[in-house]
């Protein structure tokens, strides 16, 4: 569903990505790793609208979408997270997720005055939209609490649920393990997983970390200084000469 | 004839006041360029160093000296003696205890410095506006007597040749001096800076001494060529040199001295060719419109949004 | 370090003088053409050397007095408790508002006609104040040309009077639309620019609106601005002493009671508070509605908002014509307490005051607002021997504000929408 093809991007002489090309079908997880300051931050801000990339095409269900504005983008359906969380942490778990599905609620200015009845129905919708999803990602307890005093790893879930109560058809997670410990990587590997194989979400997924990624995607990219080194399932990955060198390398 | 030497006055003109906005922006661009801030008050830095220049004038006149360079000389070294420090103290009071907080707390606390100045002078000095004397008379004249006459006065030729004197020291000090290389560093990147063993602090306040000193400079030029001040003389000119900052790029010292002498050039040409009443609207609707259009200004480097 | 010091001290003092002296202790004096100069009295310059002394001690011992400051438990004036559960909290929110709106009502019974004035023009600075607080407050969005929009609904109301007649009521809603008509149309183009691009863009506005008003005249006036704007009338009842316009009828003698001015006065009084009251309650409405979260989502972070499908332009719209739309609402209530308006009454000046009450208040807390405008606009009224150092006092306290406390004096406590508990 979605295509990425020979994508470049260039900061004045700086040849940030260049010819990178990634797809994800239905139903599956697809990963882009590689070492630090390889571009994949880069490919990802260009697939969600935040930059326009210089050269090459992006389609999402066949229709082109690179250079549309960013939020354009999310409502067609692919959410992402950040490297370092962004919630607004002033506002409370629960809000959070209200904010996300201001597509779900009438934003009628009036209607919202005067409290319709149909607006009351959707607010009340989307109240039961967020319950459900604290519940699914553990936070329940803390719905009330304001996002900034959430602590890491719940600040991480509490992102991915935010994601989710758009509705999304394919989520883009940005080193979702980064700053976890082992424990909850492991769970959050499972929630990934659940994603896919309970909602039928697909997710694009970027990791600097090789191992965590390979138990769970179906297909694996690995890029490295912008360029693209190999592409495969995760076995095919694991015995890539050039991928163990490029990572020997930086180890 | 008559149409060109009427344009070459407009021209004159223009090239007249927009150097003196270059001489301000400079105050504005150099700021901006390190501590990414707007300076509101530094209109009002101006305003003193014109204020400082005519009590200096009057104060010499009562005292009977009558020797042209010497007063200005004199009055030249009072007011930028007096904005200089005005502009370290602003920044000392106002700014550097918010430095780094939201961008729009620095914003606000400039604007209340900006209110203050203004009625600190307008308490102190009335609101009236009071007559500049002017000490340089005379000029060239060209064209025939019965027709249009084009000038160029002394008083204008002492605006561009200060003006460029004091770019040029400028340029020489930021490329050669050491300060002026670890304001460079500083603008480049200030934490890195810090790491390197600059005392940014000093830089910063160094910047805002310098901006200060220039805008002194255009204080006692503009108060004689207008020949009057007046406490809200500073607003307008500040915000003026600001769009003149902001059309060269801000943070670029040459686009400063462009976008002054751009500005300059269209405000006479409005006045020449329209009405003087709009060249006001004129600037800030160029302003609006460059920010929209290309906010990285004619000379700026492009910016990239972190994610 | 104690020589140190004590240079750093003597610099202090000295740059005290250097900045003081000049200004404070030598006066310009017009003598007829030429200028004179003259110094100023000797309480003046004592004072410029007392200052420098002051500052000379004040840095010297920055560190001992900083230690006591340190050391005084909490200056605030409340002392930290506990949270207050939300719900407690829009109690006493609402018991404020019903207090202050029961007051309000008693007010113009009790006091004399100028003290109803000066209420009036404080309910139009907290309409003001309340609707550039959508704007700033909630949505971050730094306007310094708010004052445009006030005089849009001003000369809409003055010129559809002069020109075709119309009245307070129809131009009361044709102002307000107006003046957030021209919000939006000014907010599509330059919210996209950076907060404070966007600042310098809407003083720019301000001025430029302004500087039309001031130079139009055939239409304007011109600095001689409108006069003869009309008075609200009571269901077509006038409250002048002779009915100007035919067909209406006037309000004491519809009552059979004794003409008295102060009835004027007192009906402006109550539109403006029920207007204000109006806007209070709106906007309080908004605050919870999904456009107010997603102002204060825009403001918290505007890259998370957008992965979000926030449109940026269209948040920042709403916010910025909104507040523009009370603007408007203020102008036309102003420009029928003032039956005159001139452009001098839309200067950068008054945008900065109603900034000042927004931080003042806190930025987004609408109690913090109301408070800080009743403040503002009384203070100068109580202390008239102070009167001309209003504006001084007002900018050092701008800054003073930033430097120590920039949420402001009651800071925004948000109003949250909870999850109940199920079941």
């Amino acid at each position: 569903m979605l295509e990425v093809q020979n994508l470049s991007m260039r900061f004045g002489g700086l040849l940030a990505v260049d010819q990178v090309s990634v797809d994800v079908q239905e139903h599956e997880i697809v990963s882009i790793i590689g070492p630090n300051g390889a571009g994949k931050t880069t490919v990802f801000n260009c697939i969600s609208g935040f930059y326009k990339p210089t050269g090459g095409k992006i389609l999402f269900r066949g229709q082109e979408i690179q250079g549309k504005p960013d939020y354009k983008i999310s409502r067609l359906g692919m959410v992402r997270t950040f490297q370092h969380v962004r919630l607004f942490g002033k506002m409370t778990v629960v809000e959070n997720l209200l904010v996300a599905q201001h597509r779900h609620l009438n934003t009628n200015l009036i209607a919202g005055l005067l409290k319709t009845p149909d607006y009351r129905e959707r607010e009340k919708k989307s109240l039961e939209r967020a319950r459900y999803w604290l519940e699914r990602v553990g936070l329940i307890d803390m719905a009330n609490w304001e996002a900034g005093n959430l602590a890491y790893g719940q600040q991480r879930r509490l992102e991915i649920a935010r994601c989710m109560v758009t509705e999304p058809q394919l989520l883009m997670l940005d080193e979702p393990a980064a700053g976890l410990n082992p424990a909850e990587t492991k769970e959050l590997d499972q929630l990934i997983v659940s994603l896919k194989e309970d909602y039928n979400v697909s997710v694009l997924l970027i990791e600097h970390d090789m191992s965590l990624v390979m138990g769970i995607s179906d297909r694996i990219n690995v890029i490295n200084q912008g360029r693209p080194l190999a592409s495969g399932t995760p076995d095919e990955i694991r015995q890539n000469d050039d991928v163990i060198k490029a990572y020997l390398g930086e180890a | 004839m008559q149409d060109l030497l009427y344009f070459f006055q407009q021209l004159i003109n223009g090239l007249t006041i927009g150097s003196t906005y270059a001489l301000i922006a400079i105050g504005y661009t150099m700021v901006y360029g390190i501590i990414g801030m707007i300076n509101f008050a530094h209109g009002e830095i101006y305003m003193i160093g014109a204020y400082t220049a005519l009590i200096a004038i009057t104060g010499l006149a009562s005292f009977g000296v009558a020797w042209l360079p010497l007063i200005l000389i004199v009055a030249l070294i009072c007011a930028m003696l007096v904005s200089s420090s005005m502009g370290w103290a602003v920044e000392r009071v106002a700014y550097r205890p918010v430095r780094g907080r939201h961008r729009l707390i620095p914003l606000i606390s400039a604007i209340g410095m900006s209110i203050f100045l203004q009625n600190y002078v307008h308490l102190a000095q009335g609101s009236r506006n009071i007559g500049f004397p002017a000490l340089i008379e005379g000029g060239f004249q060209f064209g025939s007597s019965e027709g249009f006459q084009m000038s160029l006065s002394y008083m204008q030729i002492t605006i561009f040749v200060t003006t460029l004197v004091c770019m040029t020291v400028l340029s020489l000090f930021i490329s050669r001096s050491r300060t002026g290389r670890a304001c460079r560093a500083v603008s480049q990147d200030l934490g890195m800076a810090n790491l390197l063993g600059i005392d940014t602090n000093r830089i910063i306040s160094a910047t805002f001494v310098i901006g200060a000193a220039l805008a002194a400079v255009a204080g006692l030029l503009l108060g004689m060529y207008y020949g009057s001040v007046d406490p809200l003389f500073g607003f307008i000119a500040g915000l003026k040199a600001f769009t003149a900052a902001v059309l060269g790029g801000i943070g670029s010292i040459p686009g400063a001295m462009l976008g002054g002498l751009i500005l300059g050039v269209a405000e006479s040409m409005t006045s020449g060719y329209l009405s003087g009443e709009y060249k006001d609207v004129i600037s800030f609707s160029l302003l609006i419109l460059i920010l929209l259009f290309k906010p990285t200004g004619l000379l700026g480097k492009p910016e990239v949004e972190k994610i | 370090m104690a020589a140190q010091n004590f240079k750093h001290a003597l610099f202090c003092a000295v740059i005290t003088l250097v900045i003081s002296y000049p200004i404070l202790g030598l006066n310009l004096v017009a003598e007829g053409t030429s200028v004179g100069l003259e110094g100023a009295t000797t309480g003046t310059v004592i004072n410029v050397f007392l200052a420098a002394v002051a500052v000379f001690l004040f840095q010297l011992f920055r560190d001992n007095i900083m230690g006591i400051f340190g050391k005084v438990p909490n200056l605030n004036p409340l002392p930290k408790r506990g949270p207050v559960s939300q719900e407690r909290r829009m109690l006493m929110e609402r018991v404020f508002f019903v207090a202050i709106i029961l007051f309000a009502l008693l007010w113009p019974f009790i006091v004399s006609r100028g003290a109803v004035d000066l209420a009036t023009l404080v309910l139009i600075y907290i309409m003001l104040a309340l609707g550039l607080n959508v704007v700033v407050g909630l949505a971050g969005l730094l306007d310094l040309g708010y004052v445009a929009f006030y005089a849009v609904g001003a000369y809409t109301f003055a010129l559809l009077s002069q020109y075709f007649g119309v009245s307070f009521w129809l131009a009361l809603p044709i102002g307000a639309l107006l003046a957030a008509l021209f919000g939006f149309v000014l907010g599509f183009p330059v919210l996209r620019l950076r907060g404070d691009y966007l600042a310098i863009v809407t003083l720019g506005f301000g001025e430029i609106i302004r500087i039309l008003l001031n130079n139009w005249t055939s239409l304007t006036g011109g600095p001689n601005g409108i006069g003869g704007i009309p008075d609200p009338t009571l269901f077509g009842m006038e409250f002048g002493r002779r009915v100007k316009e035919e067909g209406n009828v006037s309000f004491h003698e519809t009552f059979g009671i004794a003409y008295s001015g102060e009835h004027k006065v007192i009906f402006l009084y109550l539109i403006a508070l029920v207007l204000a009251i109006f806007t209070l309650l709106v906007i309080r409405r908004f605050m919870r509605m999904p456009v107010g979260r997603a102002w204060e989502a825009l403001r918290e972070d505007e890259i998370a908002a957008r992965s979000l499908g926030l449109s940026r332009t269209a948040v920042k719209l709403s916010a910025f014509t909104i507040g523009a739309f009370f603007a408007g609402f203020a102008g036309t209530v102003f420009a029928s307490k003032q039956g005159f308006i001139s452009p001098e009454s839309f200067v950068f000046l008054e945008s900065a005051i109603i900034l000042a009450i927004v931080v003042l208040g806190g930025m987004g807390s609408q109690v913090g607002v109301i408070l800080a405008a009743i403040a503002v606009t009384i203070l100068p009224e109580l202390a008239r021997e102070f009167s001309e150092y209003r504006m001084l006092i007002f900018g050092a306290a701008m800054v003073l504000m930033m430097v120590w406390r920039p949420q402001g004096l009651l800071p925004m406590r948000r109003i949250q929408i909870e999850l109940k508990e199920q079941g």
